[in-house]
């Protein structure tokens, strides 16, 4: 266990300096971060001494030694368009990040489950027919455009939901949480929604598919022969052992939504950490921007270690080694 | 043909209500893509044609509809039709060549990686392996931010995050020819390799390779739409059905929602097209589901 | 086929079923019938493709669309199982009819403890209470040669080795006390060394609680050290069958003496593999006449035209062929 927590621990440091090397790669060899920070009208001498305060004389090596050093010590760096430390202004938003993808998650796993569950028990079915169309439509369908057909309807036609903002928030331990305030429920619910649509199609076929490779299996004939009901050994037999491949997919899923989150933001104008990202992108706050994928790539590096963690509770012939 | 007309294949798609509606819909678009401009009247990149006089119409089953343009006009005078058609254009090319792209490369460094094993095989997997972790959307939007907007950015991104799929695949098949002792008793009688892979490992492999690459073009087509919707896609002079969207998304608080809906749906019935003929084939072709 | 002393407990009468599929009906099993005994084992053999798994499936009601029972009986103690309701069969499932699969690997759920999936049966076919029922699974275990017994109910199934799987898969069979126990190829998936000791242990089983078992299998040499009748399926049509001492020294039909040619004999040193020539036609497509007549070595005109039924040969035995094989005589 513990040489398994070990050996997670460089694979999961190893991914993110091969995630850093290559950040600082692609920001390096594309544009020139100088015309940001120096003022319009700025002479060629004031340009080169920004240049030398940016270290973009020195050599690549150089560079990136610099870079990866500061981040080691937790200096990310300041945004050039706010003039405050990145890391500061994404921490600040990832809260709303952060609670609309649980919320969208939350939402996804309730509804795909049941209905993936009884697409693949009842596979010839007339409603199943419906389900698996629906949820392919589902997997069809640009998010962003959903988010805006909802607005559109809710929002600008029937003027029943807020079409942007996040409304009023209660503080709890410092962090600001819209689900607990009634406001926060009403300004969350569009954008969660449309988030999660794309998720919940695709858990909702992994469960269908799963549950339909599982009928296939001998144990579950092996369970019929002892008298059970097709209910039970469906139920009882088939569904857990459908549901591994379905936890193996929720990690990227989640990775999926926080991604997905970027255009959700910038559609609900939801003040959240991919929102900073889009709206950097577009001023070229390169500083911001990096620390965005870094922290990113951290989240997920934890998500998939979760993962395999919750992968063992589940399969008992999955040790840590 | 007619050998093909009797197959299991094609009995299970005159069956298959999906494949059916799927295929229709891809022909649709393929007929809208290769004769799109011959099927509108006006040219919505061709300033001369447009009429400011004619900007905002609705669609014409609406008050202040024009019969000339049936789906209405944006802010331009352009018709929402003209512009879909040419939209989808570029959607559909994108998607097919960077799909094309991706299988080439991909395929490619997956057999180098099976064939030859070691440090190649390491290093290749182990960037598939980091680039898996991450969602496609913003490793595709990161590199867009670093190289800038652009038709053939669009398709760099594209194939950058598309390659994987294939390379891990061939390699699979790869590793479990070779481990075949036919295919061990032909490297030893000095069989060159580029006939095992042409004999053994593509045969075996292009049954998958298909499925892939058909559900990845509506893959690609929603990527790039999420990409100029964002404004860091195809440029404004090579309008996608995304970035129809985007235009239209400006004006849909004042209630002008056909320049953004009607591009939309063309995206969902193009891309729901794609996935439903690729679900029937991977059904079709995965032996092991029947 | 059974000795006249002994009561009847299963009478399966021309059973026929079929799988429905898009290049065309298979005829799994197309008209097979027999009986057991009491206390009886009964070999049912044949090349794999032969219908023996689906005559196994049938007897329990659990054959699965695009397959179908077409016709026939399936008598329990004189109940037709053919047209019983699911709740009855699911009564007689485990309870009175129960069944060991092929793959020891396969037919455990992965993620439940064998206790869990040996309770299972228990708590499906008697009101008894979890302490007593968690002691009858102690006893099982432990009667089918699994130390430590009340520990290893604690285990998953990827914890035990093949053969220890498969003695759970028999523990499991046993335990609601079943008439008949269906066998399909219970050892085939397991080490030579395991399948000796798993037959042995299926045999004291069958004894000491006095239930009949079919025993599926492909391999004559497993079913003649155990059964005491066979029955030879070949394209789902009962070929021959009769007491295993007759059929095994003096088969009447040509295709059960290949099988038992190709016996591998380990007394006398071999310079070939007698196989059968050929391979199992085609099951689709099925010309008129013997399905053999093509891999036959005394195959006539007649063979070609007119399908062979089951007439009474030399020794009590039954056969579907023109020109049976006399004692001692080699085809």
């Amino acid at each position: 266990m513990f040489g398994y927590l070990i050996k997670r621990l460089i694979q999961m440091l190893l991914v993110l300096w091969v995630v850093s090397v290559i950040v600082f790669l692609m920001m390096s060899f594309t544009g020139d971060p100088v015309f940001m920070v120096v003022p319009i009208d700025a002479t060629d001498a004031e340009i080169a001494q920004a240049r030398r305060l940016l270290g973009l004389y020195d050599s690549l090596l150089v560079q990136y030694w610099k870079f990866i050093t500061s981040l080691v010590q937790g200096d990310f760096g300041r945004s050039y368009v706010f003039r405050q430390p990145a890391m500061t202004l994404i921490l600040e938003r990832m809260p709303a990040t952060v609670e609309m993808v649980l919320v969208a998650m939350v939402l996804a796993v309730v509804v795909a489950i049941p209905l993936g569950v009884y697409a693949g028990a009842n596979p010839n079915g007339r409603l199943s027919r419906i389900i698996m169309s629906s949820s392919l439509l589902g997997i069809s369908l640009p998010g962003f455009w959903v988010g805006m057909v909802l607005i559109y309807l809710f929002a600008v036609n029937w003027g029943v939901f807020p079409s942007s903002g996040r409304g009023d928030t209660a503080e709890v331990f410092g962090l600001r949480v819209s689900l607990l305030t009634w406001d926060g429920w009403h300004h969350i619910a569009l954008p969660a929604i449309t988030l999660s649509l794309g998720t919940m199609a695709i858990l909702l076929r992994m469960t269908r598919a799963g549950m339909m490779e599982v009928s296939r299996q001998d144990y579950m004939k092996f369970a019929r022969a002892k008298g059970a009901t097709r209910r039970d050994v469906l139920y009882k037999h088939g569904l857990k052992n459908a549901l591994i491949p379905v936890v193996t997919i929720f990690g990227l899923q989640l990775g999926d939504l926080i991604a997905f989150a970027t255009i959700t933001e910038t559609i609900f104008s939801w003040p959240g950490m991919g929102k900073l990202l889009i709206d950097s992108i577009y001023r070229a706050d390169r500083p911001v921007i990096v620390v965005y994928l870094m922290l990113v790539a951290l989240i997920f590096v934890v998500i998939n270690f979760l993962v395999d963690i919750v992968y063992t509770l589940i399969d008992p012939r999955i040790t840590l080694k | 043909m007619t050998a093909f007309l009797r197959t299991e294949f094609f009995h299970n798609y005159t069956r298959s209500s999906s494949a059916i509606i799927g295929s229709a819909l891809m022909a649709f678009f393929a007929v809208a893509v290769l004769a799109g401009p011959f099927l509108v009247a006006q040219n919505p990149y061709d300033i001369a044609s447009l009429d400011l006089m004619d900007s905002y119409k609705p669609p014409v089953w609406l008050d202040g509809g024009d019969p000339r343009y049936w789906l209405g006009t944006d802010g331009q005078g352009r018709d929402v039709w003209a512009s879909i058609l040419y939209g989808a254009r570029i959607s559909v090319f994108i998607g097919l060549v960077a799909m094309m792209a991706s299988c080439v490369i991909g395929t490619l460094l997956g057999l180098l990686a099976g064939f030859y094993g070691g440090i190649v095989d390491s290093v290749i997997m182990r960037i598939a392996d980091v680039q898996l972790s991450f969602p496609s959307i913003l490793i595709a939007l990161f590199l867009m931010s670093a190289v800038g907007t652009g038709v053939d950015k669009v398709l760099i991104a594209l194939t950058a995050v598309g390659w994987v799929v294939y390379a891990r695949t061939v390699r699979g098949s790869t590793l479990s020819e070779i481990e075949k002792e036919y295919v061990q008793a032909a490297r030893v009688a000095g069989l060159p390799n580029h006939k095992i892979i042409r004999k053994h490992v593509l045969p075996n492999v292009l049954t998958p390779l298909i499925v892939i690459a058909t559900i990845q073009v509506g893959t690609f087509v929603l990527i790039e739409a999420s990409l100029s919707f964002l404004g860091v896609g195809v440029p404004i002079t090579q309008p996608s059905l995304g970035l129809l969207i985007k235009n239209g998304f400006d004006v849909l608080f004042s209630g002008l929602w056909w320049t953004s809906v009607f591009p939309g749906v063309a995206i969902m019935m193009l891309v729901f097209g794609i996935n439903l003929f690729g679900d029937f084939l991977r059904d079709e072709l995965n032996p092991r589901l029947k | 086929m059974k000795d006249a002393a002994t009561p009847v407990l299963l009478e399966v009468r021309d059973l026929r079923t079929y799988f429905h599929t898009f290049s065309g009906t298979v005829r799994a099993v197309n008209g097979v019938s027999f009986e057991i005994g009491q206390g009886e084992v009964m070999g049912l053999v044949g090349e794999s493709g032969g219908g023996k798994s689906v005559v196994g499936f049938s007897i329990l009601g659990l054959i699965d669309s695009p397959g179908r029972i077409e016709g026939g009986e399936i008598l329990l103690e004189g109940r037709d199982l053919v047209t019983a309701g699911e709740d009855h069969l699911r009564d007689v499932r485990g309870r009175e009819i129960s069944m060991v699969f092929q793959d020891p690997m396969t037919s455990l759920n992965p993620l439940h403890t064998v206790g869990r999936q040996m309770d299972e049966v228990l708590r499906l076919h008697s009101d008894l209470r979890a302490d007593t029922r968690h002691r009858a699974c102690v006893e099982m275990l432990e009667s089918v040669g699994i130390s430590r017994a009340a520990e290893r109910l604690k285990a998953y199934p990827h914890q035990f080795s093949g053969g220890m799987r498969q003695r759970v898969v028999i523990a499991i069979a046993m335990l609601a006390n079943p008439k008949l126990i269906i066998a399909d190829e219970p050892t085939t998936a397991l080490d030579v060394t395991i399948q000796s000791q798993i037959l042995k242990l299926m045999r004291a089983q069958i004894a000491d609680k006095g239930a009949s078992m079919i025993l599926i299998t492909h391999d004559l040499a497993v079913v003649s050290e155990m059964a005491d009748h066979i029955t030879v399926l070949y394209c789902g049509n009962v070929v021959e069958r009769g007491r295993t001492r007759d059929l095994i020294e003096n088969p009447a039909h040509p295709y059960t003496r290949g099988l038992i040619d190709s016996i591998p004999d380990t007394s006398e040193r071999l310079d070939r593999l007698n196989q059968i020539p050929g391979s199992v036609p085609d099951i689709r497509t099925l010309p008129a006449g013997c399905n053999f007549r093509d891999r036959c070595p005394r195959a006539q005109a007649l063979c070609a035209t007119e399908e062979p039924v089951l007439a009474p040969q030399h020794n009590g035995l039954m056969a579907a062929c023109h020109f049976p094989l006399q004692p001692g005589e080699r085809p």
